[in-house]
């Protein structure tokens, strides 16, 4: 399925996106350190479209409807509770005076 | 061609998500930004004519949320560390197996040496070893077992032998795909790899190691994305690890050390033994707590320097009444924040926002260090290693380099501690010896009440 040019498409979009997020996690304060890492853990957490494909599919052997529900239950743990820790965490932030 | 519309959508949403992650002002909506793109993702995944059957699926999901909500709501902030560590272990696991249902499915079609068997087993080396290298480090953070690092003759080979032969597995399979007996030593070798590559790292050592298992988290989820042909899942991936990476290099940077170093050195124990040989008798000066706060009152300038103690005494909300206490009297109190204080990046800000002390007092190791010297009282509750001066005037030193907080060039400096035992690194430390040292003996949290109370009328003036 995947011939050379498909490849190297996949490496250009990689590598395109590891360069912003260089350039943009550069520029985040050490002060939210924290929750850029729970908010980036949160977003890591959009693996569980693969796992979604996996237990849903026509055909799926009973393995990897097995396989699959495993790693929704646990994809859906890690983006809910990432995304909700993360704004509680930032909720705390706040200026002087506030 | 709605569902890739909904991917590219998510993808920009993510970036925007991290673009604002960069000042507090803006980061809520970055949040926001993030969930939108996470939603979008999902439901352009659940209408894709692929899949036929919801029921596993919502079932999972409403477990997983039953289980996340809670844990996001009730988790005290200072297990914050604990918790990112066992996330990191999640979003591995879940790398891995849909990494495993892919491995099966294709195993007996894939051909040799074909591109997707070599990005599933990218996958899942990373997804697996990142598993239980990242249980581990929770065991740790959670004290479930000893932060010490463990060490044993011939762990380096050992080591060396464990990733070699997971390395040959991948090889075989990618090789030939349907030899299926090879696949669960290849899992297996990659799970023992990953307790045997944290096993050895010290407490001190969690923040770099949690920003390391962070990044080899995303870098599975690109992988996958790789292995599935999702641009979505590259992209999200390569920010995650490209995210863990620049902590990684930060929290390195922030103590002069390489990664090879914080991996196979084995820090804490080498330093141990060479901090034996230190008998000698010197002075230390100490003070009472209403001492220590008539020298505060006096002040006009005060830096408090945060270290994992106060996070261990739970001395946050304390630590806060004693900088309004001081505030309300006109004293100007800054926080000098050290890169790798805590055991997570930024473990002490959030600590410190928590117990409402306001983000602009909360300074960097470059920015306060030029103050210090106009400082007149040093406060460091529950910091060690941090604020050496052997690590800037001993060239033999064990952490000889690493950047530290300068507190020992403020007037007066004051340092609570429950007793003279060394730090983590157990490096000895002569800022404790210095004239214009006190020490303030005691539980932090204790300590610094009796402070406050002082303060805050008591003091009889």
């Amino acid at each position: 399925m995947a011939n050379g040019t498909v490849i190297t498409d996949y490496l250009l979009v990689f590598m395109l996106a590891a360069f912003l997020g260089f350039q943009l996690i550069k520029r985040v304060s050490p002060l939210l350190h924290s929750p850029l890492m729970s908010l980036t853990n949160a977003i890591a957490a959009v693996a569980i479209v693969g796992a979604i494909t996996v237990t849903g599919e026509a055909g799926a052997t009973p393995l990897a409807r097995i396989l699959g529900f495993v790693a929704v239950t646990a994809a859906t743990i890690n983006l809910v509770s990432g995304f909700l820790i993360t704004d509680r965490m930032l909720k705390m932030f706040k200026r002087k005076g506030h | 061609m709605i569902v890739q519309l909904a991917y590219v959508v998510a993808s920009g949403l993510f970036v925007l998500a991290l673009m604002w992650m960069s000042h507090p002002s803006t980061a809520r909506r970055g949040v926001r930004c993030g969930e939108i793109g996470m939603l979008l993702a999902i439901i352009g995944t659940l209408v894709r004519h692929e899949v036929v059957s919801y029921e596993l699926i919502l079932i999972a999901m409403v477990v997983g949320a039953a289980v996340g909500a809670p844990m996001a709501f009730l988790m005290p902030m200072t297990a914050i560390p604990q918790r990112t560590a066992i996330s990191h272990a999640f979003g591995a696991l879940a790398v891995g197996l849909i990494g495993t249902a892919e491995y099966y499915k294709h195993a007996a079609t894939a051909g040799s040496g074909s591109f997707v068997m070599y990005a599933l087993m990218f996958e899942m080396l990373l997804g697996f070893l990142t598993c239980t290298a990242s249980v581990i480090a929770f065991a740790k953070l959670q004290e479930m077992m000893t932060g010490r690092p463990i060490m044993f003759p011939g762990q380096q080979i050992l080591n060396v032998l464990v990733f070699g032969g997971a390395i040959v597995c991948a090889g075989l399979l990618i090789a030939s795909p349907e030899t299926t007996q090879v696949f669960p030593i290849f899992v297996a070798l990659a799970l023992l790899f990953g307790v045997l590559l944290v096993i050895p790292i010290g407490g001190a050592d969690m923040p770099t190691v949690i920003a390391l298992l962070n990044s080899y988290a995303g870098l599975a989820a690109s992988a996958m994305g790789f292995a599935l042909g999702n641009k979505l899942l590259i992209v999200a991936g390569a920010l995650d690890g490209a995210s863990g990476l620049i902590l990684a290099i930060v929290m390195c940077r922030a103590m002069n050390r390489s990664f090879t170093n914080v991996l196979f050195g084995g820090f804490g124990q080498l330093a141990a033994t060479a901090a034996g040989g230190k008998g000698e008798d010197r002075v230390v000066r100490h003070l009472s707590p209403e001492e220590a706060a008539m020298t505060l009152e006096n002040a006009s300038s005060v830096v408090i320097v945060p270290g994992y103690g106060m996070a261990v005494a739970q001395a946050q909300h304390k630590v806060s009444e004693l900088y309004q206490a001081l505030t309300k009297r006109e004293i100007d109190v800054k926080f000098a924040i050290h890169p790798v204080a805590g055991r997570m990046p930024g473990h002490m800000n959030v600590l410190l926002a928590e117990a409402n002390v306001p983000y602009e007092q909360l300074v960097e190791l470059e920015d306060i260090n030029p103050e210090l010297p106009q400082t007149d009282v040093a406060l460091i509750i529950g910091a060690n290693d941090t604020v050496n001066p052997s690590a800037r005037d001993d060239p033999q030193s064990a952490i000889a380099g690493m950047p530290i907080i300068e507190a020992d060039k403020a007037r007066t400096v004051m340092v609570m501690k429950r007793s003279l035992h060394a730090g983590f690194a157990g490096i000895d430390n002569p800022i404790y010896y210095n004239e214009n040292t006190q020490m303030l003996f005691g539980d932090a949290k204790e300590f610094t009440a009796s402070m406050v109370k002082e303060l805050s009328g008591g003091g009889g003036h």
